[in-house]
């Protein structure tokens, strides 16, 4: 995901140099542009469209133009104010964020054991935190359901030292579905965390503790600065498609467990109210761009091109 | 630079064991005897020859290597298209073009699912077109890898020398010339690893799929959501390890080929 260094001199683009360029541009990109117009941006027009009209009787799609499912979602609905929608929203984030933390917390001591192993093992080791990736989501996603069922030896050992009442099960729940989300985000965290790690430079931290600081004084002030850049762009890519993942927490998470995505589906799905799951996609749809957004203006260094 | 402390190596291991958990549970359950629950009953491959007569399963394993082949040959043929035009000519408005390029990349996968199923809807609705099916999953697919290829053939562009392009055009050779016989073969590997990259994001999917399939065609990861939903049953453990082993298999071969091209690109520089 490198930016190219022609894309981002702006002030070239849109001033054709050459005559001629403008049917070599339309023949080469044109029809990739033209495809990702029709298959993409028309078809997100008319989610945001959508979202401002009305569902009909048997779920068709109807005038008038309205703010309602707007309002529906911040929780103001036709029989006053009901919490389910933002709760859905504020636990989607929460979520996210969780999911993002605790990613950052396992990510963190890996980045550091993999840059310290000798040459040829950190490759290995590299590779040995994407492979679990190779293999499709939905199966490592149900695989928690037979771990964290009632009668897996995990739960079973829980039980039998009394953190879990006997007979109960892990799964359907937060933790199952926050568990399943750090282990498929782990490794989006810990990549960049490492190309961190790996240019740190260390008389830094033998500097502060040759001046007394403590290990924790040495992470905070020597260590920590240094791994900003791979900290915050891990946290975008963990974080983003966190907070509106679908397979998650519908295969290891309950009722209790909406989440934003769960209710694009059930909208979409079963109750067949089109114009509210547009205005849910809008405002998930936001989330991201707004996230993107202020790392992009908060992160003057080109570090790791991800805009 | 210190080695690992002990400490550190042991949270690490139980950190790599997290996340391999799940992929050995469904690889070791897929030759347990017990047909309900978590309890073992015993080794068996039983699960594997039930399978093999699950024609559901068959099917739904010839609609995803459909889907993965053909939208993977349109996307890789589309992307490429697009990053020699981005890497290579200026046009107005590509600014937009390149931040539309990075939306399929960051937007939540189930908004897209439902922007095109509504798309799709509508289309049908005033035109006639688009009747769910395999073909809509193939449309669906392609638009989300476009960007890919785009990216990583893009890159390529990027590291190669001007100079031998230039050099062929001042042998003679027309662009179309120069295009096929000096900058295509130089990328070939970039546009190589793009189409893998598509392929493999086909195979993946679920989300975009279960929006945009219709009753007649099922893909895999459809299967397995399903089957999920009603209960985990063992032949789809036994399903699910065979898509293990052959992703596994797939992506290690293409990384040694990778490595074997540079290695060989090395050599042929010296």
């Amino acid at each position: 995901m490198n930016a190219d260094p022609q894309t981002n001199d702006r002030s070239l683009t849109g001033a054709l140099t050459r005559n001629g360029h403008w049917w070599r541009s339309a023949l080469t990109s044109g029809p990739g542009l033209a495809w990702l117009t029709a298959f993409l941006l028309i078809p997100l027009l008319a989610i945001v469209t959508i979202s401002f009209l009305t569902r009909g009787e048997y779920g068709e799609i109807e005038r008038p133009f309205t703010f309602d499912n707007y309002q529906r979602l911040l929780g103001f609905g036709l029989l006053g104010f009901d919490p389910l929608y933002p709760t859905i929203l504020v636990r989607s984030l929460i979520l996210g964020l969780t999911t993002a933390g605790l990613c950052l917390f396992a990510a963190l001591p890996l980045a550091f054991f993999i840059a310290r192993l000798p040459g040829g093992w950190k490759t290995a080791a590299l590779i040995l935190v994407v492979v679990p990736f190779w293999t499709n989501l939905l199966i490592r996603t149900y695989a928690w359901q037979i771990l964290f069922s009632s009668e897996s030896w995990l739960c079973r050992t829980a039980q039998a030292l009394g953190w879990l009442s006997p007979g109960t099960a892990l799964y359907p729940g937060f933790l199952a579905v926050l568990v399943g989300m750090v282990c498929d985000f782990l490794p989006f965290m810990v990549l960049p965390l490492y190309a961190s790690v790996e240019k740190i430079d260390w008389t830094l931290a033998e500097a502060a503790v040759d001046l007394g600081a403590n290990p924790w004084q040495v992470f905070r002030h020597a260590l920590l600065p240094q791994i900003i850049p791979g900290l915050s762009a891990g946290w975008v890519l963990v974080f983003l498609p966190a907070t509106g993942q679908f397979v998650i927490p519908d295969l290891l998470g309950g009722a209790k467990t909406t989440m934003l995505g769960n209710l694009i589906q059930q909208q979409f799905g079963p109750s067949r109210d089109w114009p509210f799951g547009a205005a849910i996609s809008f405002v998930a749809l936001l989330l991201v761009v707004g996230g993107l957004w202020l790392r992009a203006r908060n992160a003057p260094e080109k570090d790791g091109g991800l805009m | 630079m210190r080695s690992p402390s002990p400490r550190l190596s042991v949270i690490a291991v139980l950190l790599y064991a997290f996340i391999y958990a799940p992929i050995l549970v469904v690889i070791v359950y897929s030759f347990n005897a017990s047909r309900f629950g978590a309890g073992w009953g015993g080794f068996t491959t039983r699960w594997y020859e039930v399978l093999l007569e699950n024609a559901p399963a068959l099917s739904a394993a010839k609609s995803t290597l459909l889907l993965g082949i053909f939208s993977t040959l349109l996307s890789t043929t589309l992307g490429t298209a697009l990053a020699f035009g981005l890497a290579r000519f200026r046009f107005p408005g590509k600014a937009w073009a390149n931040r539309l390029l990075y939306v399929p990349v960051f937007i939540p996968d189930i908004v897209m699912a439902v922007a095109l199923l509504l798309f799709y809807s509508l289309a049908r609705q005033w035109f006639g077109l688009f009747e769910l099916g395999l073909t809509t999953m193939i449309l669906a697919h392609v638009t989300f890898q476009i960007p890919f290829v785009t990216i990583v053939v893009r890159a390529r562009l990027a590291g190669l020398d001007p100079a031998l392009e230039e050099a062929a055009r001042d042998l003679g050779a027309n662009e179309i010339q120069t295009f096929w016989h000096v900058t295509f073969p130089l990328i070939a590997p970039g546009v190589i690893a793009a189409a893998m990259l598509a392929f493999t994001l086909s195979l993946d999917d679920f989300v975009v799929s279960f929006f945009t399939s219709g009753p007649g065609a099922t893909t895999l990861p459809i299967l397995i959501y399903s089957s999920v939903k009603r209960g985990i049953t063992p032949d789809i453990n036994a399903l699910s390890t065979l898509i293990i082993i052959v992703s596994f298999v797939a992506t290690l071969a293409t990384t040694l080929l990778q490595r074997s091209q540079k290695y060989k690109n090395l050599k042929s520089e010296r």
